[in-house]
């Protein structure tokens, strides 16, 4: 297939993303290079410093909300990428609302019990819209871990299942970006598969 | 009983059981995952109440903090 044949496709689509640290953004970034026509960002959270370290944000942008400073960098990549911000804690109540219309929805959260929070919301609420969800991110090296699983048609898994974030195994770029990707492109692979 | 846990069959010695003697029985002692039974999505609060069944296609994951 070619290659406007296929940005052509994914110019169509729309993809809510729950969260916009490191693999939010990252992923963001890729979806947006790849051509998927409306990005749905939410994030409540502002750049800091200590982010740039893997992080798709920049040295001036510290202090901006994550979800301005990342749609001013998409549009810097790619102009005809609608995005759409949301600075928000997302929660149980505006989850269905902020992603109405999107074709799938990427996880990207920090912490855990976020994690399982958006899960059980998408589940419920929002039956048969695929989550792409990381869990296992920490650390560096150990490619060979890293996999992306089907639990089934609504819910997959992208990670190594096993390293949680802490201060002996902090989040770093090249692990983060690998899943981050590894989200983008099963994001590609399930929209090339839609109609 | 004979289930299928994470695409893999595997067989219990016992008749019937909940999702907690699941996680007892097969030590999934992180505190925070996802298990799926037949596709259904089971909360954390109904997993001593929720039965097993023979035959059943149950999928687990961990969440890990980080992203």
């Amino acid at each position: 297939m070619k290659i406007a044949v296929i940005e052509k496709h994914l110019g169509k689509f729309r993809v809510g993303i729950a969260g916009a640290g490191g693999l939010g953004s990252n992923c963001a970034v890729s979806l947006a290079r790849a051509g998927v026509g409306t990005l749905v960002i939410a994030d409540f959270d502002i750049v800091e410093e200590f982010n740039l370290s893997r992080q798709y944000y920049f040295r001036d942008q510290t202090g901006l909300p994550k979800v301005l400073a990342l749609r001013e960098n998409i549009n810097r990549i790619n102009k005809a990428i609608t995005v759409l911000t949301y600075q928000v804690k997302l929660d149980t109540s505006n989850i269905p609302e902020i992603f109405k219309g999107c074709h799938l929805i990427i996880e990207a959260f920090d912490s855990a019990e976020m994690k399982e929070m958006l899960i059980g919301t998408v589940q419920e609420k929002m039956p048969g819209i695929p989550l792409i969800v990381g869990s296992g991110l920490a650390g560096w090296g150990k490619n060979e871990d890293i996999k992306c699983r089907k639990i089934d048609d609504s819910l997959y898994i992208c990670g190594d299942e096993t390293l949680e974030t802490t201060e002996e195994f902090p989040p770093m770029a090249p692990r983060v970006g690998i899943i981050a990707a590894m989200q983008a492109n099963l994001a590609v692979e399930l929209i090339m598969k839609m109609e | 009983m004979k289930i299928v846990l994470n695409n893999r069959e595997e067989e219990f010695e016992r008749d019937v059981m909940t999702v907690s003697d699941m996680i007892t029985l097969k030590n999934f002692s992180f505190k925070l995952k996802i298990i799926k039974i037949n596709g259904k999505l089971i909360l954390r609060d109904n997993y001593d109440s929720t039965v097993i069944n023979d035959g059943d296609n149950v999928q687990m994951f961990y969440l890990m903090s980080g992203g």
